[in-house]
């Protein structure tokens, strides 16, 4: 077949933001799923988070064109999805949560299938289906049908038919559903790959705390179709370098006021446990020199960040709207 | 991407042009269905008719062959509209055993595992899927009704001369339009089933029950009520009086019922058929229909209220 269009990703306003919701609603049968979601979403990798019906899929499938917003509207690579559903599509890819694929396809046939569906002329999607398979570990048995598949193989394949045309963004719906422990370290370490290529950003919706602190630099945290926490990860990996969690012994009074005449914050949490939030030109050695000469031993020193569970249960306690502070 | 370095890599390269992409849908289909050899076989059978066809058009102007094989040529078929209205209504039927065969499971394998979001996730929309699908009827039994139909038509106007070629233009538009809106019902009818009757077995059986059995109520009431406005309700009767309208054969009052009593005529029925545009209108309606069906089950989800 004569291929005669230009591949479209030179079109994307690299300026924009990746996902971008403004006052993002949708309702179902007169019930809200989502409301008014609003948002600039940049990172590499972002992770959807919410407890079960929060409406993770549902925000996915509205950004895939899926649903109709009811009011409001997001942009994708600055288009958006009300007008521009086509030019969306052509950039993304997306496996979704549930089991999908063709019956009596072998798997080469159905990823080669999916890609030409996607705009790869035929040759070029067999190659890049061969490729993708090989990428994603199903190589061998990529002539077997789908439906003889495990559970780990048919999520493997999903991914492949999702990374086989290089879309720019890859929607990633629950990845490591069903898969054993190993299965599931390949899948987040093939999405971290994919995340490190700097080829294509990626949205991984997830109940999992662990699979998205794992791959992801931004987290969005959904409760009952509200936007209730968002958070970028590194940046907060970075600021949660000053919090410190210090373990003593000695006599501590001449110690914590010296802490004070540096200039950081410093609380008590037991008889041998400090908190110190360290201020700007304050240098951990700084403490080593003032505990030496205090006469206090620092047996251990961590530094003190909240774990993405945390984030997560106090969101889902408080369900404030907002970015996350500490 | 590539095999030995197992690296993600966007593809930057050139695309398919997008009004063709309906097209990989029936390209993929044809290799599944040819895959089995007793569709393969009745496909191949099913072209026996336009050749026998072609060797009676062949022998009505070869006076050689007509000697040899002791044939008048009387005897053999006058080659006029009649002759193609046969042939038509024969590739038709046989058409409609072989989508039995191709359509009820096409939409059906997308539905039963997901695969629907993985089609309208790219750019492709839900017509072009809808399109997709029907063209896998369309494309092969056009290949056995209208395509050989025209062949026929030119090889009898190569033999019998330009001016029966122009005097019989109607004749090549009907075979083109009647074959065309038999395949593009029958595409909506297995595709509409398919999308709704996810086994296989039961969309077929449910697609013969669909044309056969309002064809049995439809005599029932013809003869109950001394009519043919029965046939309104039989979608072989639809189809036959709209393939005769075409090739201008189509005749309103098509019979008389008669009560004999005593070789005395005691009374005269005149049955007359449903007009054209009744049976256009009631196919028309059957295609809207299934239309309808077919928009509230091809989705990429559905939405449970």
């Amino acid at each position: 077949m004569a291929t005669v269009v230009p591949a479209t990703n030179s079109q994307v306003n690299d300026s924009a933001g990746v996902i971008s919701l403004d006052n993002l609603s949708v309702t179902f049968g007169g019930r809200p799923i989502l409301r008014n979601l609003q948002g600039e979403l940049r990172g590499r990798s972002i992770g959807l988070l919410g407890p079960n019906g929060a409406g993770k899929t549902t925000l996915i499938h509205t950004l895939l064109g899926f649903h109709q917003p009811s009011s409001g509207t997001a942009r994708i690579f600055g288009s958006d999805i009300r007008g521009e559903a086509n030019k969306i599509k052509r950039l993304i890819g997306y496996m979704p949560e549930r089991d999908a694929f063709i019956s009596k396809m072998s798997c080469i046939h159905f990823v080669r299938f999916m890609a030409e569906l996607s705009g790869l002329p035929a040759a070029t999607a067999l190659e890049r289906a061969h490729e993708a398979l090989f990428f994603v570990g199903l190589g061998e048995a990529r002539y077997r049908n789908v439906e003889t598949f495990s559970l780990g193989m048919k999520q493997l394949a999903k991914l492949a038919q999702a990374v086989v045309h290089g879309p720019r963004l890859i929607f990633l719906d629950e990845p490591t559903n069903g898969l054993d422990p190993p299965a599931r370290q390949r899948m987040i370490r093939m999405i971290r790959e994919i995340r490190d290529s700097g080829q294509a950003n990626i949205v991984l919706s997830s109940h999992l705390l662990r699979d998205v602190e794992e791959c992801c630099e931004e987290i969005v945290i959904l409760k009952d179709g509200r936007l209730v926490v968002y958070c970028n990860l590194e940046e907060e990996r970075k600021a949660n370098k000053k919090f410190l969690m210090l373990e003593t012994r000695g006599e501590l009074q001449q110690f914590v006021e010296g802490v004070g005449a540096l200039g950081c914050e410093c609380a008590l949490t037991s008889d041998h446990r400090l908190k110190i939030i360290l201020q700007d030109g304050t240098e951990i050695r700084d403490l080593y020199r003032l505990a030496a000469s205090s006469q206090v031993q620092i047996r251990r020193l961590t530094y003190k960040r909240d774990s993405l569970e945390d984030i997560f249960l106090k969101a889902m306690e408080n369900g404030n709207v907002g970015p996350l502070t500490q | 991407m590539a095999v030995l370095e197992r690296a993600y890599k966007r593809y930057e390269g050139a695309l398919s042009p997008e009004w063709s992409r309906f097209l990989i849908i029936p390209r993929h289909a044809f290799r599944d269905v040819f895959r089995s050899k007793i569709f393969t076989g009745l496909y191949a059978l099913s072209f026996a008719v336009p050749l026998l066809f072609a060797v009676l058009i062949y022998l009505r102007h070869n006076p050689v062959a007509l000697t040899i094989f002791q044939l008048n040529v009387v005897n053999l078929l006058p080659i006029d509209e009649k002759f193609f209205l046969a042939f038509v209504q024969i590739q038709g039927w046989t058409g409609f055993f072989l989508a039995l065969l191709v359509g009820p499971h096409q939409v059906a394998r997308d539905l039963t595992n997901n695969g629907l979001p993985l089609y309208l996730c790219r750019p492709f929309s839900r017509s072009e899927y809808v399109v997709g699908k029907m063209s896998i009827v369309t494309l092969l039994l056009s290949t056995i009704t209208w395509v050989p139909g025209l062949i026929l038509f030119l090889l009898q106007s190569y033999l019998e001369g330009w001016s029966w070629f122009a005097a019989n233009i109607p004749i090549a538009s009907a075979i083109f339009l009647g074959s065309l809106v038999w395949i593009v019902l029958l595409a909506l009818l297995t595709q509409t089933i398919s999308a709704w009757v996810k086994w296989r077995l039961a969309a077929s059986a449910a697609l013969i029950g669909l044309v056969f059995i309002p064809s049995v109520f439809a005599a029932i009431l013809n003869e109950m009520l001394e009519t043919h406005w029965g046939n309104i309700l039989s979608i072989g009767a639809l189809i036959t009086n709209v393939w005769s309208g075409l090739f201008g054969t189509f005749v309103r009052q098509a019979a008389a019922a008669r009560q004999i009593r005593n070789g005395v005529v005691i009374r005269e029925v005149l049955m007359t058929e449903p007009p054209l545009w009744a049976s256009w209108f009631v196919l028309f309606l059957i295609s809207a229909f299934c239309l309808w069906l077919l928009s509230r089950k091809v989705k990429a989800y559905e939405v449970v209220k």
